[in-house]
């Protein structure tokens, strides 16, 4: 495989985000109009510049909303990505793509909601109407049972991973640890100055064995804007350029929603493994080039497969691998520098490319010295999406 | 159980017929305002209520009141309840009247809890604009101890007796007392309530909801078709042969949209496991143990795991159960097989 037409070529000039808190008091849509011009502001770009936009299929707020409440001009591009969080480095790539092909110059990904103070997504989906469709289908086979949070899905293939690596629940712990150490120092999370230990997490109580309460990500009300330009356009703009040099979605052979349980094992996310194959193989880097790496984090068995799947260790290694604060800022390998979703906001991932920018543009709470090259992924256990930042140089 | 409780039957038997409280005026006559935000609340399109022709054809001297708003007329609003209630619990307001006695008599009891059971309305005659209305009210009948689906309790009948006087009447200065003795009877009002001891009634445990129901679709509903059966079936590709579940329009191994099912016997392994805790849907017990089971026939399915979530590990052998929730939904349940030791 060679490089992505795009890669090197798109640059992210702007990103923008509201408040994370518990309850916004405001619409999901105000919250995405609050993000929109942030980012725009963040990048010196008016609103009647963009002509494209990305969300995510689950988004409930209208392009056509947006560019009416700031004045959009005329849109050439707008696209939508399913798959929960997976759609999160997808909004990137689709930017990207509508860049570098000359569809639109300036393209705004985002994503908003009041996922804590209205429709929260960990409270199940047992209210789901069981009208027809092959969507609803597909949770037939989970739904009477009582198999119907994000959680539970999760925990199925993590129980599994438990049995077959020797990994433990402190394992996972470890990656809790670390997200909640990082924001402890970011004034941004909602997390702010609340670290955990290791002993604390084990003694949380169970959400679903074998996940602790400190295994799931918290709920957030917020919104996450990233603008999307060509690099030359980005050299001219507010901000330090940040470079796309590869962004990537992946499904794999026997890809499910959530349940991808029938593959022979449960200890992979192939579809992180096509991630990364895409990744390595476009951007022309390899896992030793990367100085820090977001990794999505609704719950904490996935950071460890992912670290698997990208090559940061070898199969069945990740328990080793988190071990001794190698994932933390000044180990080997710093994730989730701004708190991750267990520590900074659940915005399906949005959040985690802002973090991206900041340390490449050497603005985060937790700056990672020199950093030239960070890794981004999407939602875990859905058809997902990763990139690569890198500093302009 | 719930503790030992007095009898008042005696005291409340001397409640009975006594006035509950004062003799009430309307805070204002019957008016063209009030009627009309009745009937537009309760989409009443009777004409006789608003338009005087109308009245007048249909046998009535002037425009009517609906013959429901009976009490609304000499209710004095939620404020003046609110600051009511707020009184009596700062202790600035006597409580001595009947009504109040025989509510403490009843907490007293135990009976805590109440009900409104019925509300019956007879009318004298029709309320016309300017008529001002009197109510006074009794205490007419209190039931002995009876036990009630909802629970222990004694049922108490008020009787409200509407006067109506003309509205230069009710402006003399002369009191509700006296006013009535000189009104016309317009209609009465028997109003019963159930005071209960709470938790002791046959509804106190509330029905399981039933489970939340699976979508059903032309792939899928074979399978469930089958467990209403009976039967654990696996889908089955009548090219290559390969079975495949959950259920899927295609083969992913030959592309053959062509398929049949086999008849699983319900035997495997359990190949992973959680325990739910959190949130806990009304539907279900928690905790709630729920298997991965890898088939011997090869597929796997999540289904329920029976018995205590501490005696299951990954790798047991598991064996089907088929059970009926309802005339909808069948499942299968998986408990430990003891024929097979491995």
């Amino acid at each position: 495989m060679t490089s992505h037409a795009f890669a090197g070529k798109v640059a992210i000039a702007g990103i923008g985000a509201t408040e994370f808190s518990k309850k916004s008091g405001r619409s999901e849509l105000r919250l995405a109009v609050e993000a929109v011009k942030a980012a725009l502001d963040d990048a010196g770009i008016h609103p009647s510049e963009v002509q494209g936009t990305v969300t995510y299929g689950t988004d409930t707020n209208p392009d056509v909303d947006i560019a009416r409440s700031l004045g959009f001009d005329d849109l050439t591009f707008f696209s939508r990505i399913y798959f929960g969080g997976g759609a999160a480095c997808g909004t990137i790539q689709q930017a990207a793509l509508a860049v570098n092909s000359g569809v639109a110059d300036v393209v705004v990904c985002y994503r908003a909601f009041n996922e804590r103070s209205g429709n929260r997504f960990g409270a199940g989906v047992q209210g789901r109407a069981p009208i027809a469709n092959a969507e609803n289908a597909h949770l037939a086979s989970y739904i009477p049972v009582g198999l119907l949070t994000p959680a539970q899905w999760v925990a199925m293939a993590a129980a599994r991973y438990l049995y077959s690596t020797g990994a433990t629940s402190e394992d996972f712990g470890r990656v809790a640890v670390a997200d909640r150490k990082h924001a402890a120092t970011n004034p941004k999370a909602w997390f702010y100055q609340q670290p955990i230990t290791l002993e604390e997490h084990q003694a949380s109580r169970w959400i679903v064995e074998p996940l602790h309460l400190l295994d799931c990500c918290q709920e957030t009300d917020g919104g996450q804007a990233i603008v999307v330009t060509s690099v030359e356009r980005a050299r001219d703009l507010r901000q330090d350029v940040v470079i796309v040099d590869a962004a990537v979605q992946g499904s794999a052979k026997g890809q499910d929603m959530m349940t991808s349980y029938y593959r022979d094992d449960l200890c992979g996310l192939p579809e992180m493994g096509v991630v990364a194959r895409q990744l390595w193989e476009t951007s022309g880097l390899k896992p030793s080039d990367i100085d820090a790496a977001i990794l999505y984090d609704h719950f904490t068995p996935y950071v460890l497969y992912q670290l698997e799947e990208l090559g940061f260790c070898g199969k069945g290694e990740a328990k080793d691998f988190v071990k001794d604060g190698r994932i933390e800022l000044g180990g080997e390998l710093p994730i989730n520098t701004h708190g991750g979703q267990l520590g900074e906001a659940y915005l399906h991932g949005m959040n985690g490319i802002a973090e991206g920018v900041r340390l490449l543009r050497g603005q985060s709470y937790n700056q990672v010295e020199g950093a030239e090259k960070v890794l981004v992924t999407a939602g875990t256990g859905v058809p997902t999406s990763g990139l690569i930042l890198g500093k302009d140089v | 159980m719930p503790t030992e409780f007095p009898d008042h039957s005696d005291a409340l038997a001397k409640l009975v017929g006594e006035p509950s409280g004062p003799v009430e005026l309307s805070p204002e006559a019957v008016n063209s305002a009030m009627i009309r935000h009745w009937v537009e609340a309760m989409g009443d399109r009777n004409p006789v209520y608003l338009d005087r022709e109308a009245a007048r054809a249909a046998g009535y001297r002037d425009v009517i009141a609906p013959q429901t708003m009976l009490q609304a007329w000499i209710m004095k609003g939620l404020r003046h309840t609110l600051d009511l209630e707020a009184a009596r619990a700062a202790g600035t307001v006597a409580s001595n009247d009947a009504n109040s006695t025989m509510m403490a008599l009843f907490d007293d009891e135990g009976r805590t809890s109440v009900v409104a059971t019925n509300c019956d309305q007879s009318y004298v005659r029709p309320l016309y604009l300017g008529d001002r209305l009197l109510v006074r009210s009794s205490i007419e009948a209190i039931s002995d101890p009876k036990q009630t689906g909802l629970g222990h309790g004694r049922f108490a009948t008020s009787l409200m007796e509407f006067f109506a006087v003309s509205n230069e009447v009710a402006e003399r200065g002369v009191s509700a007392e006296e006013l009535v003795s000189q009104a016309e009877l317009v209609g009465t009002m028997r109003f019963r309530i159930l005071k209960f001891r709470p938790g002791t009634g046959a509804t106190a445990v509330v029905a399981k909801p039933p489970r939340p129901r699976p979508a059903i679709t032309e792939d899928n509903a074979f399978y469930f078709e089958g467990l209403r059966a009976g039967e654990l079936r696996i889908q089955h590709c009548t090219d290559c042969g390969t079975l495949r579940h959950p259920p899927l329009p295609g083969c992913g191994t030959c592309t053959s949209l062509n398929w049949d099912y086999v008849v699983s016997e319900g035997k495997g392994e359990l190949y992973s496991m959680v325990v739910n805790h959190y949130p806990q849907v009304p539907a279900f017990d928690y905790p709630l143990p729920i298997g991965l089971i890898e088939l011997d026939e090869g597929t796997r399915l999540v289904a329920n795991l029976e018995g205590d979530p501490e005696s299951w590990a990954i790798g047991q052998r598991a064996t089907a159960e088929i059970r009926a929730l309802d005339d909808e939904l069948s499942l299968p349940f998986f408990h430990h097989d003891d024929t097979q030791e491995d």
